[in-house]
């Protein structure tokens, strides 16, 4: 009851911040259909709908990562949170509120995503729901990123690291925008150790159809949502408990 | 009278300073008490410890019978906080936001709307029910602030500068609230305006850099320091006075 409480709340705040869904909806789907454009008079393997549209739906989530920030590092220098602390709200109350309107809004995110590609000629297939799915283990990285930095940082600092820093690390170690190996080295190395990259690749799996090409990326995904995950929940355990 | 706040020897140290300075004292069920004291002398200090925002370096205080060290979950359903800073959400709404509380303290969703329909009469909120928390001017963000802690009907209720900011009827307003609280609530307040704490407190508690300066009844302080107003006393205790 708390919760679906709280995250009705959350999802009021974020949503009725009219820059949030410019961006967070806006900028992945400009983007679509920019590079699609640009295919279309000079083709690129790369920028193929097929390739292009998991790569811009994992880069789409890095808003979430923003807005958890946003919300959280908000919550906290406006004393909000700490008037919450005061109620019988429990940690898990606050975490699962904060972040299951993200992970929808994540959802929602790539399903808009997906259905722009097809009005770019995706064709529509069975295999477009696995990608979707898939999209979920990276949304808990991101969403768990940013609550990590709602936590610890101050608002202005929060949305600085997760909206300029996280979006560019998405964008440029996850293979979108240029093919990794041709660049290869340390770069292609750091990159394969991040999980953005993993993240586009098995989406770009379940949309070639070869799903047990999703592995070993998959488990990446996973091992790095997980740890985020599990070091959010108890960074904002201690933060409820802090002096 | 049972007692509704006992508070043993209870300090609060950041690195070397002593913020709150073994405090002891304890506070009636239905009473209402003031806590004064000058800027920086640990009042806020205080009620964090009391709603468990902060963990008591020694010491320890029960309400109701439950410690705030020992479990601060039991103490979390029997107190609501209005902050000295204003704490609102701003992205909803008045309503939204006295919704919300009520919905969080455990009201179901009729009793809420009843519960805020009530505040919002009782606080004169109506011109601005339906708009945002951000939009609204200053005071009446303190306003919204307040009745969001008064709408838990909690046992016990800490208001930290409840008036700071609010214009002659706003503050009128509360004291007729205040008032009718008395009796079925315990009310710990503090404020700057020693007229406010003279007319509203059962007793008052003068804090001066962490340590319990004077405790009594607003009669009994101006008796004790041989002065003829409570201002006179107050600025007594806070500049040369002891305890007794
Ligand atoms: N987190 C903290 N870290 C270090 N010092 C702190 C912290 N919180 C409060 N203090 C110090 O504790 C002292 C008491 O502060 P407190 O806020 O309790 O005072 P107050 O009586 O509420 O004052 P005011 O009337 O100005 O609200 C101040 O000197 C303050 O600087
Ligand atoms: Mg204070």
């Amino acid at each position: 009851m708390r919760i679906l409480l709280f995250a009705n709340r959350t999802t009021k705040e974020i949503v009725r911040d009219p820059m949030a869904i410019l961006f967070g909806l806006g900028f992945p789907i400009v983007l679509l259909l920019l590079l699609s454009a640009i295919n279309k008079s000079i083709p690129v393997d790369l920028f193929n709908i097929t390739e292009l549209t998991p790569g811009i739906a994992v880069f789409g989530l890095s808003f979430m990562a923003l807005f958890a920030a946003q919300v959280v590092s908000k919550d906290r220098e406006s004393s909000f949170l700490t008037r919450l602390f005061t109620t019988p709200m429990t940690s898990k109350d606050f975490i699962i509120g904060y972040s299951l309107p993200l992970l929808l809004m994540s959802v929602v995110q790539g399903i808009i995503c997906y259905i722009v590609a097809i009005i770019l000629g995706l064709s529509i297939s069975t295999s477009m729901f696995m990608a979707i799915a898939l999209l979920v283990p990276p949304a808990f990285i991101f969403v768990s990123l940013g609550l990590i930095c709602g936590t610890l940082l101050s608002e202005k600092a929060a949305t600085g690291l997760s909206g300029a820093l996280l979006t560019n690390l998405a964008a440029w170690l996850s293979g979108i925008w240029f093919d990794l190996d041709l660049v290869g080295g340390l770069f292609k190395n750091i990159a394969y150790v991040l999980p953005f990259v993993h993240a586009v690749d098995m989406g770009k799996a379940a949309m070639s159809g070869q799903y047990s090409d999703i592995f070993p990326h998959l488990w990446w995904v996973l091992g790095y949502a997980v740890v985020l995950t599990v070091l959010a929940i108890v960074l904002f355990k201690k933060k409820m408990k802090a002096d | 009278m049972t007692t509704a706040i006992s508070i043993n020897s209870l300090t609060k140290k950041y690195g070397m300073k002593t913020v709150v300075d073994n405090i002891s004292f304890s506070i009636k069920e239905g009473e209402l008490f003031g806590l004064l004291g000058v800027n920086g002398a640990g009042k806020t200090t205080l009620i964090k410890m009391l709603s468990g925002l902060t963990k008591p370096t020694t010491g320890d205080a029960t309400l109701l019978g439950k410690s705030v060290t020992q479990s601060p979950e039991q103490v979390r359903q029997v107190i609501a906080v209005s902050p000295q800073e204003t704490a609102i959400a701003s992205n909803l709404t008045v309503r939204e936001n006295l919704e919300l509380m009520a919905g969080i303290q455990g009201f179901n969703k009729e009793e809420g709307k009843r519960k805020a329909d009530e505040m919002i009469a009782q606080f004169s909120l109506q011109p601005y029910e339906n708009q945002r928390g951000k939009t609204l001017s200053g005071g009446w963000q303190r306003k919204l602030s307040i009745a969001i802690a008064l709408i838990s009907e909690p046992r016990i209720l800490f208001l930290d500068e409840p008036t700071l900011g609010l214009d002659i009827l706003g503050r009128r307003e509360l004291w007729a609230q205040i008032e009718k609280l008395k009796e079925k609530t315990t009310i710990i307040l503090t404020t700057h305006y020693l007229e406010e704490a003279e007319a509203l407190s059962d007793r008052i508690c003068i804090m001066k850099n962490g340590q319990m300066k004077a405790l009594g009844s607003a009669k009994e302080l101006i008796e004790t320091s041989n002065k003829t107003s409570f201002e006179d006393a107050f600025v007594y205790f806070v500049t040369e006075g002891d305890v007794q």
